[in-house]
């Protein structure tokens, strides 16, 4: 088993919907999210392209992040999802700088939070918060071993997939399509 | 062109506008270990080729500088966590592939050998101060020397560890070498950061480290022949610093695009001055040349090199960490 999320970014229209979603569903304190919109641009005058990204932690492969933590509380759980358990969790700040997404952040209450594709949801058969709230439908979430989750069934369909700073080494499991724009 | 805003709203202490979790505490840290492994692997090394009496300074006081330290340096970490009162979850369990829990696991060993270290020469330091006119030197010692007769299990300890000293000189040296490399391997474990994420590190950390053991025992020292000596080896420790900081800029220079941005920030960018003006001008080309001058006879008063070396290797771990955090892959 293994969850991944897909994103077309032709349709994402910026709207934050999945940011809100998220915080309400996870209790994320105010001033805080857990996943987040970024604008890229590029390109010269007049030949522009702009898209929208919604980022978050990718759950990646090889999760940095778990490798170094102290304590063992970043930790991966069935389907690849990674998580922290708040009570192993020493609030060194190790996991924050393994991520080259910048995913992570100090919870007020002291112990590292991030996404978790919401895997309470996820347990019930449900899709995370942000993938089933979109409004123009531009996310997908499933198992990429299942050949007919919607994840899987979109990627075949585009092939032209890119992710996020695949050089750092990460393989991140959140997949965006159609074509990566050049900087 | 390319441009990237993030319209969400991200501001988040720490993240924004680059990760910011490590404060003051940790540099701090990582020089106050660098600096006790220096000092416990010169007094355990001299101690190995039987100089104990010859350099008592390098072999026996210096050694009072680690423990203090280790535990101020230990109290500022733990100051700096955000779950502080979870921080024994360090010691419930060993992570093998994270450099952090070695040197949680590092760091006890060393300060236990480290305090057992100059319990084992109370006698010869009280005789030393007695020497050399220190009476509140002589009066601390008096009364560790007097709290160690009283108390069985201590004086059964202290007692041992005198008949194996020989063995503690050895762990010493292993652990003093691995608590000096830990600290630089610890920041290369970040693949997410490309200022920090080489294999020069380790071994450039140690070297610091060492460097400002060096420093410290020169700086203490009474002995002329004593300060010659670690001149010497520190000229030789800064020479090596500065062929492992040209190997390291070389080696982002002609790396990958993110490590290439990571030099940038010191080859032209916002900590050249700082780097190659005060870091290495400051604090270790010009103590190399007073020591090459103090060898060639000049008078030059120790306490410059001495000093000039400690906050050299202190800056250095401030910029790095400061840097490293600002080095990022663009996503």
């Amino acid at each position: 088993m293994r969850y991944a999320m897909a994103l077309d970014i032709t349709k994402c229209v910026g709207c934050a919907d999945c940011v809100v979603a998220c915080q309400t569903e996870n209790n994320v304190p105010i001033g805080y999210s857990r996943d987040w919109i970024v604008e890229k641009v590029s390109g010269e005058y007049p030949e522009l392209k702009l898209h929208f990204e919604s980022q978050r932690c990718n759950h990646c492969d090889t999760h940095p992040c778990v490798r170094v933590c102290p304590t063992g509380a970043s930790h991966v759980i069935e389907g690849g999802i990674v998580k922290v358990k708040h009570n192993d969790c020493i609030g060194c700040g190790a996991c924050i700088e393994a991520c080259p997404y910048e995913a992570r952040y100090f919870h007020p209450d002291g112990y590292v939070d991030k996404c978790t594709f919401c895997d309470h949801r996820v347990a019930d058969g449900l899709d995370p918060a942000c993938v089933s709230v979109c409004p123009t439908h531009c996310m997908f979430f499933g198992d990429l071993d299942d050949p007919e989750s919607p994840v899987s069934k979109v990627l075949r369909e585009n092939p032209e997939n890119f992710v996020l700073a695949p050089e750092s080494g990460t393989k991140p499991q959140v997949y965006y399509f159609k074509e990566r724009l050049h900087f | 062109m390319g441009e990237k805003l993030i319209v969400s709203g991200r501001n988040i202490e720490g993240l924004y506008p680059h990760v910011d979790v490590w404060g003051f505490g940790i540099p701090l840290y990582l020089f106050i270990g660098g600096l006790a492994a220096g000092i416990l692997i010169f007094a355990a090394f001299f101690y190995l080729k039987g100089k104990a009496n010859e350099m008592p300074v390098t072999v026996k006081i210096s050694t009072i500088i680690p423990p203090i330290i280790i535990v101020l340096g230990l109290l500022f970490l733990i100051g700096d966590l955000h779950h502080k009162m979870y921080f024994w979850r360090l010691m419930t369990t060993f992570e093998v592939k994270s450099p952090m829990s070695w040197g949680a696991w590092i760091l006890v060993i060393v300060l236990i050998l480290s305090i057992l270290w100059p319990f084992t020469f109370l006698k010869e330091m009280r005789e030393f101060f007695v020497q050399n006119n220190r009476k509140r030197w002589v009066k601390w010692v008096s009364w560790l020397e007097n709290l160690v007769e009283k108390i069985g299990f201590i004086k059964k300890i202290v007692d041992y560890s005198v008949k194996k000293r020989k063995y503690i000189a050895i762990l010493l040296i292993i652990f003093g070498i691995a608590l000096g490399i830990y600290t630089g391997i610890l920041l290369s474990a970040f693949n997410a950061r490309p200022l920090w994420n080489n294999s020069v590190l380790g071994l450039l950390f140690l070297t610091s480290g060492v460097s400002t053991g060096a420093a410290a025992i020169m700086w203490l020292s009474n002995n002329h022949e004593e300060k010659q000596l670690f001149s010497k080896i520190d000229l030789g420790l800064i020479g090596i610093e500065l062929l492992l900081i040209f190997l390291m800029f070389l080696g982002m220079n002609w790396g990958s695009d993110a490590q290439q941005k990571a030099a940038e920030m010191f080859l032209g960018g916002e900590f050249t001055a700082i780097f190659w003006g005060i870091f290495v001008m400051l604090g270790l080309i010009t103590p190399g040349f007073l020591e090459a001058l103090e060898l060639k006879g000049y008078k030059v008063p120790i306490a410059v090199p001495a000093f000039l070396i400690l906050f050299g290797g202190l800056l250095f771990r401030v910029i790095m960490v400061v840097a490293g955090q600002i080095s990022t892959f663009t996503f």
